[in-house]
Formats: structure tokens, C-alpha cells, sequence
């Protein structure tokens, strides 16, 4: 199956381990996985604080760049989130309603893709260590996502899973909200920090980098122990330890 | 009283909110309750999503056809005996109930919970005249002792414990018992009980308007409508336009969704209905009842992409699933509709001028649109605000526009796209100190103040991709 990856911004610039865990990830997993260099960012920064016309410029620019891919898959709830919102930002428009419509309907967050496209529940990793899982808004509210990142961890061998306590609620990361509304969004987040903290868990796991930069930075500044990661990189473990596996 | 209760300035009150401890642990704590009694509740109806669409569809067909059920409910309310009052302002529903109270010469008006009238600063209105006015639910009649304005819109009082209602009791009714909620309630119902008796107006707010049988519906836990509504020979019942519904099967199944998502309750305690005046064969209910439908500003409301938000029954299922409003509180937002639904409300009832932050309090996490029983989708309006304010308005800062035309250039442009890939880390490298930004510059700050941020990696993404495509691995 040909894939092509939406890296996001963030995971572009910031965390770029993350883009390589999914490479190597749905490569195990079967997929020919390319990579269009003319994808920026989503524009969400713009759209979510009211830019429409500029926001709309990064939008036509990734429905450029993906218009040839066959899926488009991207290690974000909130990305991918916006690139399915498209099609309601652009309604109307007679040159980019229809290739807007065209991405939404083949762009998917990677373990809805692994989950609901591939169809595969176990992805054959192993990762030892306790493991709680933050649900970042988007990916579950806004995406519709909810079930498909635990199905893939809880079939992780070796994983000592444990809920995170009011795991619905936000993190406080909201893009630009972090900044205009910096007083909120740390109380938001101090609280986020408590409730990880309550897990014991040693491994804070997420789908989307935005929110995990949020509580990990904040987790870092109280001096707490707690690795963050994206869920790709538990799931890629295996295959880094031994080598490449097929699935 | 009118929608905005005070004129301190915005970052204050988040400030205020976020230092008062107290009422923090009161909204966290009430906010649990509520949430989990609401969820309990739809899990045992079984199919909450079925009642949810039932709900908005028969919010978005009474607002689509709103002057029928309008002229319908007219009709049936003068055809038993009242008097109706279609207010385009606030001014004029209150000169309207100013006049009722001076015809009657009353003394006394006793009051339900209604948000209307605090929209509309009834009381203030009739204490000028020299009425006195008390409110009959417990929280209003707390608050209004205290003269401090509510802070949610089905608890009002939620911010205050009961040492600070017991002082209150205290230095305003001379009250000399303890805090447990049974002798303040006592207390509380004693008082009330000789205002009932005395009052010569009864006047009540409105959770759904009937338009078949003209009927006004309120929805009590306390009992205080009925008594409101039965003792005093006139009455009057305010309401917001929006608040009807076709039928009292309708009614009932926003009944359903209304206590549900609001308390967690299959029910409430009381259900009580005013139709018109007392008929010769009935032995209670007013000689004189008027209906006042109060507009200000929701028939410019109508027809637009906010439409929507006056399908709101009023539950606040948004605001008790908010984490700003659990991290600020209900005063913060200056209004007297609070959290989600108030962020969006306010700045269409009272403008953007005094409100112009509210609709970017909120993180977008869209817990208010997924909470919601009539499916309003609270943050896309929040959205729809945003762009108003940028687009119409013109009141963003002029620096956050600097950045967003800067935003659409980089992002629309793959070459200086990548070029900032390879930059990113250089240019934040003087504030970088083990890979992390503790003291970050500019917009940095706000996000340094409470958290660090990570340093860009070594490489980019598409660094790593471009050498692996060429054949070594990165």
C-alpha cells in the first residue's frame, strides 16, 4: 500500500524521531512510504486563532503537495484533524472545494490508518516499562479517534498499562493558546502534570507532539522523572532492537 | 445588573480566579459531580446520542420557524387570560414590568431563578421604584444578600461555601445558628416563607415556553416556583425569545436532556407550569399574568452561522466540562453567562468591544461541543468569534497579525518552509541551555513562564529523509 507521510510541522522541526519511527513503523507493517517535500504546515496556528485568508494559503499549499497521494497518514490527531476540516474551511470555492474534499477523505492519523485501514490491532512490539496514555483532544473529539491508539498499546508485549485519571480533560497546550493564554494553559497543564504523576507511570505516551511538548516541558520544570513519547516510537521498538520484523 | 458585571480589566480577573484557592476547589469539586451524574444518566438512558439529535432538531425546527411558534404562543396566552409584551430592548421589558409593579402599587415582588432578568437588570429596575425585590432560590437569594453577581448559570452561588453563607446570613439577617446546610436552609425557608405570603408580584423566568397551550414551564429542585407562582394575584413570566418549544411533548423531551445533562438528575424535584390566568372553576393561579419576550439582541441572532446558540436550554453541560472555566471561575468572564456558551453568547448580546477576549478563553479541546445535549458546536463558534474579531473587528494585536501574514508566507512557500527547518535550531540556540529553552524570548515567554521548551533537533525530518533516500542512513 503507498503512503505518503504528513510529518507535521512540529515533528519536522522539533521531534524528527517521531517521523522516523513512523517511516520504519508502517514500512514494517507493508506500506511504500513517500515523502512530498512540498508539505508545509496544516495551518492551524492560523485558522484556530482566526486567520482565515492566511490560513487558507497553507491549506491550498498541502492540498498541493498530496495531491497525487493515494493515503496520506500523519503522526497527529490535531494535524490530520484539521486536514479533514478542509473541506468546510474551502466549501464554496469552485477550484479547491473538490481536491479539498479529495484530501480529507484520504488523510488519517497513524493508528486510526494502522487500525482502521490496515487493519491490524497488534503491530508484534515489545516495550517494558508502566505506561499511561494521554487522549489529546483533537485526536478524540475532533478526529473522532478514541479506541484505536489503546487497542495498538495494550497489544504491546510487555507493557504495564495504566489509565490516565480524567484523561479526557485538556492539557492547556491549544496552540497559540499556550502563549495568549499562558496564565490558563499552566494551571491547565500543572494539573495534567498531577494526574501522570498519579499513574506512576514511567513512560507518558501520546499521538500528538503539540500536547506532549506541553506536559512534558511542564513535567521537566517540576524536576519529574517521566519519559514522554509519541506512541509511534513504542510501537517501532521492536523493530529497532531486532533488526526489522515483517508483519 | 446587565450581562457584564464589572469593569476590571481582563488578565485581572483570570488572575483573581486562578489566586482564589477556595473557589477553585469548589468549581473542581462541583464540576466532578456534575460531570459524572450527567454521564451516569446518559449511560443508563442507553441511546444518548438518539436523544441528543432528538433535542437539536427540535431546537433547530423552533428556531427555524420561531415567529410562528412566536405568534402562536401569543395567542394561546391571550386566549386564557394574559397579557403578552414582545420587548425589542432591555429598557423596554423592564419599563413594561416597571409599570405592571407601579399599577399594582406593589410593595413587594418576589422572584424565580432567571437569567433573563438579571440580563436585563430587572431588580435594579424595580428597586428604583421602590419595590422591594427578593429572589426565592436559595443561591440567588444568597448571592443577592451579598450583592455579588452568580457565577454559573444553574448554581449560581457555586463559588461560595457555607462559612462565607452562614456570615452572610449573619451580618444581613441577623442569622445565630451553625454552617450545616440543614439549619441555613431551615433559616433561608423561614425568611422566605413570610416573603412569599406578602409579596404582591410574583415573577418568574422561563425554561421552556409551550407555544400549543401558551404555557411557561420552570424547572425548580426547591419548590420556590410553585410558590411563587401560586401565592401572589399577578405574575409575571420573562423569557428569552428563543425559549420555546411546539409542544408539551417536546417539552418533555428537553426536559429529559435539560436535568440530565444539567445535574445529573432523571428529574428535578419540581416541574411547574403557569397557563394564563385562574379560571372560574380553579381555586389557584394569578388574576393577572403577563408574558414578557424579551428580544436584546437575539433576533440579530437569527439566521447568521451563530444561530445555533440559541438552541441552548441553559444546563451548562459546557461550562462543567470546561477546564478554563475550572482554573478561572464564572466571574472571570465578566458576564453573567459564563464559560463555553457564555464565551459565545456575550459577545453577541452585549458586543465584542468589552468582550473581545473571551472567545479566545478556550483551548479549543472541544469538551463543551461533545458535552453539549442540543449539539451546539461551542468551539467552532468560538472560531467563528475569532474571525470576526480578526477579520471584521479588526481588533487583534497588531503583532499577532505581523506573525500570521509571516505564518501564511512561510507556510504557503516549500522553499522558505525549509529553510526555516534548517534555521529553527540556530536561531533559538542562544536561549538554549541542554537541549531545552527555559527563558525563551518574545511570544516564547508566556510558554517559559510555566514550562520549558524543547530545542529543535539536530537535524530535521526531511533531512534525515533526504539522506536516507540517498542511500545512507541518517
Amino acid at each position: 500500500m503507498k503512503v505518503s507521510l504528513f510529518i507535521t510541522c512540529v515533528s519536522d522541526i522539533v521531534f524528527a524521531d517521531v517521523g522516523k519511527n513512523t517511516v520504519e513503523l508502517l514500512e514494517r507493517l507493508g506500506c511504500e512510504v513517500d515523502f512530498p517535500a512540498a508539505q508545509t504546515c496544516c495551518g492551524q496556528p492560523a485558522y484556530n486563532s482566526g486567520y482565515l485568508s492566511e490560513a487558507k494559503k497553507a491549506m491550498k499549499q498541502m492540498i498541493k503537495a498530496f495531491k497525487d497521494s493515494e493515503y496520506v497518514v500523519g503522526p497527529s490527531g490535531s494535524c490530520v484533524g484539521m486536514l479533514r476540516e478542509y473541506p468546510n474551511v474551502l466549501k464554496g470555492d469552485p477550484e479547491w472545494e473538490q481536491p479539498a474534499i479529495d484530501l480529507a477523505n484520504k488523510s488519517y492519523e497513524v493508528t486510526q490508518f494502522i487500525v482502521d485501514v490496515l487493519g491490524i490491532t497488534d503491530v508484534g512490539s515489545t516495550f517494558e516499562g508502566r505506561v499511561t496514555y494521554h487522549p489529546s483532544c483533537h485526536m478524540t473529539r475532533i478526529l473522532g479517534v478514541k479506541e484505536a491508539p489503546t487497542k495498538l498499546l495494550k497489544n504491546v508485549k510487555g507493557i504495564d498499562f495504566v489509565e490516565l485519571p480524567v484523561k479526557e480533560d485538556c492539557c492547556g497546550f491549544g496552540g497559540t493558546f499556550a502563549v495568549k493564554n499562558a496564565d490558563i494553559s499552566g494551571e491547565m497543564v500543572k494539573e495534567k502534570s498531577r494526574h501522570v504523576s498519579e499513574t506512576e507511570a514511567e513512560y507518558l505516551v501520546g499521538g500528538d507532539m503539540g500536547c506532549l511538548m506541553n506536559i512534558g516541558g511542564r513535567m521537566r520544570r517540576e524536576g519529574k522523572n517521566v519519559k514522554v513519547m509519541h506512541i509511534t516510537e513504542i510501537l517501532n521498538t521492536h523493530v529497532k532492537e531486532q533488526g526489522g520484523v515483517t508483519a | 445588573m446587565s450581562i457584564k458585571i464589572s469593569e476590571a480589566p481582563y488578565k485581572e480577573r483570570i488572575g483573581k480566579g486562578i489566586d482564589n484557592d477556595f473557589m477553585r476547589q469548589a468549581v473542581s469539586s462541583a464540576q466532578g459531580r456534575f460531570r459524572n451524574g450527567r454521564l451516569t444518566q446518559a449511560e443508563e438512558l442507553g441511546n444518548w446520542e438518539d436523544w441528543r439529535q432528538l433535542g437539536e432538531e427540535i431546537r433547530s425546527h423552533t428556531l427555524e420557524n420561531i415567529d410562528y411558534y412566536l405568534y402562536q404562543l401569543s395567542e394561546e396566552v391571550e386566549k386564557r387570560g394574559g397579557n403578552v409584551f414582545f420587548a425589542e430592548t432591555a429598557e423596554e421589558a423592564n419599563t413594561y414590568i416597571e409599570n405592571v409593579v407601579k399599577k399594582k402599587n406593589a410593595k413587594k415582588v418576589v422572584k424565580t431563578k432567571s437569567m433573563v432578568t438579571e440580563e436585563i437588570g430587572l431588580n435594579k429596575t424595580l428597586e428604583e421604584i421602590g419595590a422591594e425585590v427578593v429572589e426565592s432560590d436559595l443561591g440567588e437569594w444568597i448571592l443577592q444578600l451579598d450583592e455579588d453577581p452568580p457565577s454559573h448559570i444553574v448554581t449560581p452561588a457555586l463559588h461560595k461555601n457555607r462559612q462565607q453563607i452562614k456570615n452572610t446570613f449573619q451580618d444581613k439577617k441577623g442569622y445565630d445558628k451553625s454552617d450545616t446546610p440543614e439549619e441555613l436552609a431551615s433559616f433561608a425557608r423561614e425568611q422566605l416563607r413570610q416573603d412569599f405570603l406578602t409579596a404582591d408580584v410574583g415573577i418568574t423566568g422561563c425554561n421552556f415556553a409551550i407555544a400549543e397551550s401558551g404555557s411557561v414551564t420552570l424547572v425548580t429542585n426547591e419548590g420556590n416556583a410553585e410558590m411563587v407562582t401560586s401565592l401572589p394575584d399577578t405574575q409575571i413570566s420573562v423569557m428569552g425569545m428563543e425559549r420555546l418549544v411546539p409542544t408539551w411533548e417536546d417539552m418533555e423531551v428537553l426536559v429529559s436532556l435539560l436535568t440530565r445533562a444539567a445535574v445529573g438528575q432523571k428529574l428535578t424535584s419540581y416541574i411547574t407550569t403557569i397557563t394564563g390566568t385562574r379560571l372560574e372553576e380553579e381555586i389557584d393561579g394569578p388574576d393577572d399574568y403577563h408574558l414578557v419576550i424579551v428580544d436584546n439582541g437575539r433576533s440579530k441572532i437569527l439566521g447568521t452561522e451563530f444561530q445555533s446558540a440559541l438552541h441552548c436550554i441553559r444546563c451548562a453541560a459546557c461550562i462543567n466540562v470546561c477546564p478554563v472555566y475550572r482554573h478561572v471561575g464564572g466571574h472571570a468572564y465578566n458576564s453573567i453567562y459564563p464559560g463555553p456558551i457564555g464565551a459565545v453568547l456575550t459577545p453577541l448580546l452585549d458586543g465584542y468591544e468589552d468582550h473581545k477576549e473571551l472567545p479566545y478563553a478556550s483551548s479549543l479541546c472541544a469538551a463543551c461541543t461533545e458535552a453539549c445535549p442540543v449539539k451546539i458546536p461551542l468551539h467552532e463558534q468560538l472560531i467563528r468569534h475569532r474571525e470576526i474579531i480578526v477579520e471584521e473587528e479588526k481588533k487583534s494585536p497588531a503583532s499577532e497579525k505581523i506573525m500570521m501574514k509571516g505564518f501564511a508566507q512561510w507556510a504557503s512557500n516549500p522553499a522558505a518552509y525549509k529553510l526555516s527547518t534548517k534555521v529553527a535550531r540556530s536561531a533559538l540556540k542562544p536561549w538554549t541551555k541542554e537541549e531545552y529553552v527555559e527563558n525563551g524570548p518574545g511570544p516564547l515567554k508566556g510558554w517559559t513562564d510555566v514550562r520549558d521548551f524543547p530545542a529543535p533537533g539536530k537535524q530535521s525530518f526531511r533531512s534525515w529523509w533526504n539522506k536516507r533516500q540517498k542511500g545512507g542512513e541518517a
